[in-house]
């Protein structure tokens, strides 16, 4: 591990000023960072401590919830109001890594991630994202894992989170304070597609810090929820996972609908396409057939991943007909 | 001719002199000892307190931390090799590469000789030409291990690269027939086989896959090294102690005698803690840094540089008679090797002795690749053997429309029916019947997705299993009574979490007559009698074959300590037994003196014997097997073919069973291991550059706790009068058949057949 400086940061504006330096980097609970770093993937010249700061989860007057970036993974799986009104967010979380990695995992760490793409993690490979320019080695190599939607020439890597899925799917807003002043922007949009640069992997300027995640009111939350499959039990990510939340009218048609999908892509995938494609049309297999299918017709699947596509739309259908319940 | 007959006629002038067959061991009869009971771990109290010392754990004076360097291609040469920054690193004591490292004879490969240990006999660090992805180019010694990996990373080196062979298929057309496969013969024919399966009434020809496996047991190899002058110590994580000594003495051009290698706790071993180039390398840089090594590979090191099971193709071609007997069974395939070693996996040995048919054709092949040495991994050959094997029996039976069970009963051979031999034991289909009895074999619905609930399809699936009785020539043992009526029994055995520290406390109390209280059995340390490896499930009785020996001549000398005072007077050492803290005539009560009381009486405070166990002439008129019948439930998603195993019994027929709470781990851990062989496991090899993609528990899967059921053990516990304390070895035969068994409950659920291992939800969409 090369040699750094580590520093606990007090409050958001003493952890803004320290990533000024050269090199710095946030430090959540360290269960990604520190597994690079050791592999001398990541070689930060200055840790960021940040665990220390806002870690409540709060609801709010408008219904909504917010979220400190420093809450751990499992105080977040296990509140009350994650619980009762958005489980796909508490059941997401609950799928993914180990009881001990949940406990020590934050928010904001878990929002920023990196990809398991084991080229990535092998300096001996060619990977773009981490050494631009130097090729990518799982296009024609282990791509099992890899994305089916959005990949570039340059990058065919997915996003590992599962707790982002859940996040896509229930709207969730992310504020980041940086030198530049505080914004918010949507989930969706923080994850960049790889394009031709895929070692940019989000929109944060450098010395960002994700302060919180927003969860709106929405009372279709409530009955959402997460599947996901993978190559065991437990302990395993995701080959493909499905976030949604589904409202059927008495009429049997569907009011509103939220889908969103990991293992896919560079980023926590929303499914528009399908989600345009259900709305105000019936809770019925076939359309959710159709809406599978339409979010998937520019999926592009490479040696070894072409059953996602057929697991994707499999799972989709699972997903929306237990959720519309009789109603299917 | 099994693997032990090699090991006995390429010893250097050893004329094997066979003794008369042997009467049954006295000890098979005994009803009321510590055997057979389920005594606890005697070191299970010090591991669970932290006091068990393991080989990364032993503390030295001034000692250093090793690095690795691993090479990125492999196939070619080093061209530079820039270590100056490296040299500037805090910490940094040594940083050794082929150009500074000592002059080193090649380790001597496991099989070339009977004493042998080298995974392979590729020099280490001689030279600057890469054989393999991952070969070691630099050790780092630094104060501390973050210094050392530190440093270890700003080491850069770059590569001429030559062309490699890394496609298996490419190689699998260039194939050759080994010699041997572990001393038997690559191929036998008996009839015309293929003739008969073109003839029979019923066929099934198929093609199987498996891929490479990477040893993962929970603590990664280590070494910790010193030499105090021309002597030299290691701390190792090892299975094979005398040979690992050997063999290191011809590396370093010392004689055995002044090494001494102590290996007391083993986290596991599973065929992969022999003797890889680590610790070659620790050795060699502790001499140049005159300071101890600690050598503690990292899990990704583990994968670079110790070998694990290798990838096959196998054919099974069956035909059979309308009246379910088999005209012809033909098993071959070729397996991926290097001509640097001699572990051809020996997949085709189940097929040699399981069942009856009137053709056999049973070859094996090998195609060599650049790639690290495969070595033995559980059950080598049998694990996946059986899964392709027995998977084509199930296909048989369905074609035939014949319970798999009942296909077994009309195969059920009278002899072995490729050597003809005698069976010594064989009771397989009587662990097929109570393993379907209590699993419920009864209720499985013979037609494919017959059962469902909810999205889960439900289906059962049954396959044998089958290992080789073993015993190891070379074993030798130390058996002492001191005079407060204890005893100590030696031998340079391996426990890496058997139970062979409780087994053979137990076996050394009933044979001497004491309470297992009394005994304590010394093991791991190559300054006691030289012990056998520790494999192929036969240490067991290896050792106790050993200490049987020494324990008759000790009987001997005390008879002749009792002298003619002694109520034993005139009795010789096979009219008496051990009895009761004491030798006494088997009937007469009255004729008996306890050792307490012959070592008082002869102004002893100890007496100690030596011998070497008998040579394994069983193996040599018997066919020696152990058996097994695998039962699996499973629930596959029809949604997304996710495979969940609910249920699992394993029935086994294994001779004695000496401790049942040793017995069932050792079962259980081998079914688990198969299930992570049927549904997981797979080490991911680039075949454009030889590397290994998932060198990390992270990526290469085993199951979790959630993936395994609670899973059943029962045995026959029928002892086989031919094998020391009727016992045979119970570490490999749980892993086998697992694969069939889930593969065919797989197919019972869904209709789906796979031959490729894993069987992962890809295969089943
Ligand atoms: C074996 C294993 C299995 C796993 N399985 C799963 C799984 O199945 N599903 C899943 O979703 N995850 C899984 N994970 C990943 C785990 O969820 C992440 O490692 C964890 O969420 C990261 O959180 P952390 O706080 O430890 O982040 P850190 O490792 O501390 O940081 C990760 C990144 O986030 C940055 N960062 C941290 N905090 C902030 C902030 N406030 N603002 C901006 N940047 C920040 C850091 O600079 C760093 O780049 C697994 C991990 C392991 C090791």
């Amino acid at each position: 591990m090369t040699p750094l400086s580590f520093a606990r940061a007090a409050d958001t504006a003493a952890a803004i000023g320290l990533a000024g330096a050269p090199g710095a980097r946030y430090l959540g609970g360290g269960t990604n960072l520190v597994d690079l770093m050791r592999e001398t993937i990541e070689r930060p010249q200055a840790l960021v401590d940040v665990t220390g700061l806002g870690s409540a989860i709060e609801d709010q007057a408008d219904g909504g919830l917010m979220i400190g970036a420093a809450a751990r993974n499992t105080a977040i799986a296990e509140h009350r109001s994650v619980r009762t009104r958005y489980p796909a967010l508490s059941r997401a979380i609950l799928a993914g890594a180990s009881g001990q990695i949940r406990n020590m995992a934050t928010l904001g760490g878990n929002l920023m991630q990196r990809t398991r793409c084991t080229y990535f993690y092998d300096d001996a490979a060619g990977c773009n994202k981490r050494a631009p320019g130097a090729g990518c080695d799982a296009i024609d190599g282990f791509n099992r894992i890899h994305a089916i939607l959005g990949a570039s020439p340059a990058c065919v890597a997915t996003h590992p989170s599962d707790l982002c899925v859940a996040l896509a799917a229930l709207d969730a807003i992310v504020h980041v304070e940086g030198p530049a002043g505080a914004r918010s922007l949507e989930l969706v949009e923080l994850h960049r597609l790889p394009g031709g640069r895929p070692d940019i992997e989000t929109v944060l300027a450098p010395g960002e810090l994700i302060t919180a995640v927003e969860l709106p009111a929405l009372a279709l939350a409530a009955r959402s929820t997460y599947r996901k499959v993978r190559d065991r039990s437990s302990y395993a990510f995701a080959l493909i996972s499905v976030a949604a939340a589904l409202e059927v009218a008495e009429d049997g048609t569907i009011g509103d609908v939220r889908l969103a999908l990991g293992g896919v892509a560079h980023k926590p995938w929303r499914a528009r396409m399908a989600e345009a494609a259900l709305r105000g049309g019936p809770a019925t297999r076939s359309s959710f057939l159709a809406a599978a299918e339409a979010e998937l017709v520019d999926a592009a699947p490479l040696s070894h991943n072409g059953f996602k596509v057929e697991l994707a739309r499999r799972t989709i259908v699972a997903v929306l007909g237990e959720l519309a319940g009789d109603a299917a | 001719m099994s693997i032990l007959d090699t090991i006995q006629q390429t010893a250097a002038g050893v004329v094997a002199k066979l003794r008369p067959d042997a009467p049954p061991d006295r000890l098979i009869g005994r009803k009321h000892g510590s055997i057979g009971t389920s005594l606890p771990r005697i070191d299970g109290p010090r591991k669970v307190r932290g006091e068990a010392r393991f080989a990364a754990e032993v503390p030295a004076a001034g000692l250093t931390y090793a690095a690795l360097l691993h090479s990125t291609i492999a196939r070619g040469r080093i061209a530079t090799l820039d270590t100056a920054a490296a040299a500037q690193a805090p910490g940094v004591v040594l940083i050794m590469t082929h150009e500074n490292a000592p002059r080193l004879k090649p380790p001597a490969a496991f099989m070339s000789d009977p004493r042998a240990a080298g995974a392979s006999d590729l020099p280490v660090m001689q030279d600057a030409t890469i054989h393999w992805n991952g070969e070691p180019v630099a050790v780092v010694l630094a104060e501390t291990q973050e210094q050392a990996d530190h440093a270890k990373s700003l080491i850069v080196a770059t590569y001429e690269a030559e062309p490699a062979r890394l496609s298996f298929a490419q190689a699998a057309t260039r194939s050759r027939q080994p010699e041997s496969v572990l001393g038997e013969p690559a191929i036998i024919r008996i009839g015309d086989a293929e003739a008969a399966l073109a003839g029979a009434a019923f066929q099934v020809d198929l093609t199987f896959h498996t891929p490479r496996h990477s040893h993962a047991a929970i603590e990664p190899h280590a070494a910790t090294v010193w030499w105090e002058g021309d002597r030299l110590v290691i701390h190792d994580a090892t299975q094979m102690l005398h040979q690992t000594r050997w063999t290191l003495a011809g590396i370093f051009g010392i004689t055995e005698e002044k090494i001494r290698i102590h290996s007391p706790f083993v986290g596991g071993g599973f065929g992969g803690k022999g003797l890889w180039s680590h610790q070659i390398l620790a050795i060699a840089a502790s001499k140049l840094a005159g300071r101890p090594v600690r050598m503690a590979l990292s899990r990704e090191g583990v994968f670079r540089v110790a070998g694990g099971r290798t990838t096959t193709t196998q054919r099974v071609a069956l035909g059979a008679n309308a009246d379910g007997t088999l005209a012809a069974l033909i098993h071959t395939g070729t397996v991926a090797m290097t001509t640097h070693n001699n572990c051809p996996e020996q997949f085709t040995f189940p097929a040699r002795h399981l069942y009856a048919a009137g053709s056999f054709l049973l070859e094996q092949r090998v195609a060599d690749m650049d790639m690290l040495a495969n070595t033995f991994m559980r059950a080598p050959g049998e694990s996946i053997g059986t899964f392709a094997l027995e998977t084509a029996l199930d296909e048989l039976a369905e074609a035939m429309r014949l319970d798999p069970i009942e296909l077994r009963r009309r195969l059920e051979p009278e002899q072995d029916p490729t050597s003809g031999h005698a069976f010594s034991s064989r009771h397989m289909l009587a662990a097929f019947e109570a393993g379907a009895e209590r699993f419920g074999w009864s209720q499985r619905n013979p037609v494919p997705r017959g059962r469902r609930e909810g999205e889960w399809l439900i289906g059962m699936g049954v396959a044998a299993a089958t290992y080789p009785y073993y015993r190891m020539l070379g074993g030798a043992a130390r058996v002492t009574i001191t005079r407060d009526g204890y005893a100590r029994v030696a031998t340079a055995g391996h426990e890496m979490g058997m139970g062979t520290a409780t087994v053979q406390a137990q076996a050394g109390a009933d044979r001497l007559g004491l309470p297992v209280e009394h005994v304590t059995f010394e093991y791991g340390d190559t300054a006691l009698p030289a012990g056998t490896v520790a494999g192929g499930s036969s240490q067991t009785v290896s050792i106790a074959a050993a200490v049987a020996a020494a324990s008759a001549k000790l009987i001997a000398e005390l008879l002749t300590l009792a002298g003619n005072d002694s109520p034993l007077a005139g009795l010789s050492a096979g009219e008496v037994e051990a009895r009761d803290g004491g030798l006494g005539h088997p009937e007469q009560a009255d004729r008996f003196e306890s050792y307490v009381s012959i070592l008082t009486r002869a102004g002893r405070e100890e007496v100690s014997a030596e011998a070497d166990a008998p040579q394994p002439v069983e193996t040599q008129r018997y066919s020696m097997h152990s058996y097994g019948a695998q039962f699996c439930e499973v629930r596959v998603s029809a949604v997304t073919g996710e495979v969940r195993v609910s249920r699992f019994l394993g029935s086994f027929d294994t001779g004695r069973i000496l401790n049942p709470r040793m017995a069932a781990s050792q079962f259980r851990g081998g079914i688990i291991m198969g299930l992570g062989l049927a549904l997981m496991e797979e080490t991911e090899f680039d075949e454009r550059s030889g590397r290994i993609m998932n060198p990390s528990l992270a990526e290469y899967h085993v199951p979790v706790h959630l993936d395994v059921p609670d899973i059943e053990v029962i045995w026959t516990d029928i002892a086989d009068p031919h094998a020391p304390l009727g016992a045979h070895g119970i570490g490999e035969i749980g892993i086998t058949g697992v694969g069939a068994a889930v593969a065919n409950a797989i197919h019972n659920a869904t209709g789906r057949r796979v031959r490729d291992l894993p069987i992962t939800l890809d295969k089943l969409l």
